[in-house]
């Protein structure tokens, strides 16, 4: 059992599909019962996971189990409407008509993942609004790459990049998951992010093949943004408590390691492509292991941002609020007008 | 409680296919649930139809006796033309 140092919230993140705590923080995974031996999981459960079957809404289904998706889901749900965030804040900047739609529609994509996967956290019995509640009150989280500032047009470019491109290798695998209505939100959601990638790489293509200015703006980009997504995967396997658990369960199928090796594979050759370089001197190819070797992440300010301490989470936060503070007129008079409909008509039907 | 109720959300991709469940929304009324499901579903052309329901209005059969609810059409197999023995060479059958 961990030691809780830290009482007053429960820091679990999701970073996009995955699902950890900082060290010394509230576990709120169930703790791992010994090896094989599954108390309390009703046989239909049990049968389904051997089977490789996926859960329903309906089915009967392990409290712990219940709970472990519910909390992934909503942060990953958090983590799409927070990351509309540093984009939309060069919608108005874009340099190109044709950049400015492509940037509002990817914004509007990230609305409608979070509506996605809203919609299958409430397919386990809890409300929106509730979920929205802790997630303005901050108790629950969303992923701490959100809390980096957009600061030139090449960081639109790397957050396609390598965010998204992070966030794909993440949640590939949870489109197997084992429960039905997240493993159907993210087939949806993975589609649309392969153009949220490409439209990244495009941006930074043309900086790099473009006046010496902008290809520094784009290195710089590259720069801030490599270390950051890969702590997208999360901790080392040793530090990942939730991890074991939720690889039995058939939420998670690689463990963030073996993701995280997955996405530097894939993104040394496209930095290649791109003539940029990520800023670690220790990337190379390990012929005997068949993968590139790097240096260890520094998860020190993983932890950092997770607790509140990282560049933007303040101005996130407040105005995701506002924005919901200040919508409350329309859902109130789409409410009014719902009610003078309905009101009407069997006004109506009663004459 | 929230002021605006759930639906779901059922899509015909293209003419000549069923509507399928896509997935489900809140709106304040059937008309918002249709507007939203167009932009929540279908931003890339998916579908041809959009069908809301209230969620309200969905009876579910229950998993708990799914063995007995679907139980009278376990030991039917002759409602199977695999269950029907054919001589060697019959064709078309």
């Amino acid at each position: 059992m961990m030691l809780t140092f830290v009482t007053s919230a429960v820091t679990v993140v999701d970073v996009y599909g995955n699902d950890f705590t900082a060290p010394g923080d509230e576990p709120t995974a169930p703790s791992a019962s010994p090896a094989g031996a599954r108390p309390e999981e009703p046989a239909s459960f049990v049968a389904l996971l051997e089977s490789e079957g996926r859960v329903e809404p309906r089915d009967e289904m392990p409290e712990g189990y219940r709970k472990t998706l519910v909390r992934q889901i909503a942060q990953h749900a958090h983590s799409e409407i927070i990351g509309m965030q540093p984009e939309g804040n060069w919608i108005s900047r874009a340099p190109s008509l044709r950049r400015k739609a492509i940037l509002m529609a990817k914004v509007q994509d990230e609305a409608g993942h979070g509506l996605y996967l809203y919609a299958a956290a409430e397919t386990l019995g809890v409300d929106r609004a509730d979920l929205l509640d802790q997630l303005h009150s901050g108790r629950q989280k969303y992923s701490s790459i959100f809390n980096y500032p957009t600061l030139t047009w090449a960081d639109v470019g790397a957050i396609g990049w390598l965010v998204d491109g992070a966030a794909i290798v993440n949640q590939v695998p949870l489109c197997r998951c084992s429960y039905g209505p997240y493993a159907r939100a993210m087939v949806r959601v993975c589609k649309e992010e392969s153009f949220h990638q490409r439209q990244g790489f495009e941006i930074l293509h043309t900086l790099s093949h473009g006046s010496d200015a902008q290809k520094a703006m784009a290195q710089d980009a590259v720069d801030r943004y490599w270390w950051p997504s890969l702590m997208m995967f999360g901790p080392p396997d040793d530090d990942s408590p939730n991890s074991a658990q939720s690889m039995a369960w058939g939420i998670k199928r690689f463990s963030n390691d073996d993701l995280r090796q997955r996405f530097i594979d894939m993104t040394v050759p496209q930095a290649e492509a791109l003539g940029l370089t990520l800023p670690d001197t220790a990337i190379a190819w390990n012929e005997e292991r068949g993968h590139y070797d790097h240096t260890p992440v520094d998860f020190t300010e993983l932890f950092e941002v997770i607790r509140g301490n990282g560049p933007c989470n303040e101005q996130r936060l407040s105005h995701r609020v506002k924005a919901h503070e200040d919508g409350a007129w329309v859902r109130e008079a789409a409410a009014a007008y719902a009610d003078k409909q309905a009101a009407r008509q069997s006004h109506e039907g009663a004459a | 409680m929230s002021r605006e109720p759930l639906w779901e959300v059922f899509i015909r991709s293209r003419r000549g296919l069923s509507h399928v469940h896509a997935g489900s929304l809140h709106a304040a009324d059937a008309e918002m649930a249709l507007r939203n499901a167009r932009d929540v579903y279908t931003r890339r052309q998916e579908g041809v139809s959009i069908w809301v329901v209230p969620a309200s209005a969905i009876l579910a059969s229950s998993p708990e006796e799914k063995d007995a609810f679907f139980d009278p059409a376990a030991d039917k197999v002759y409602r199977h033309p695999t269950f029907y023995e054919i001589p060697e060479g019959v064709e078309h059958l």
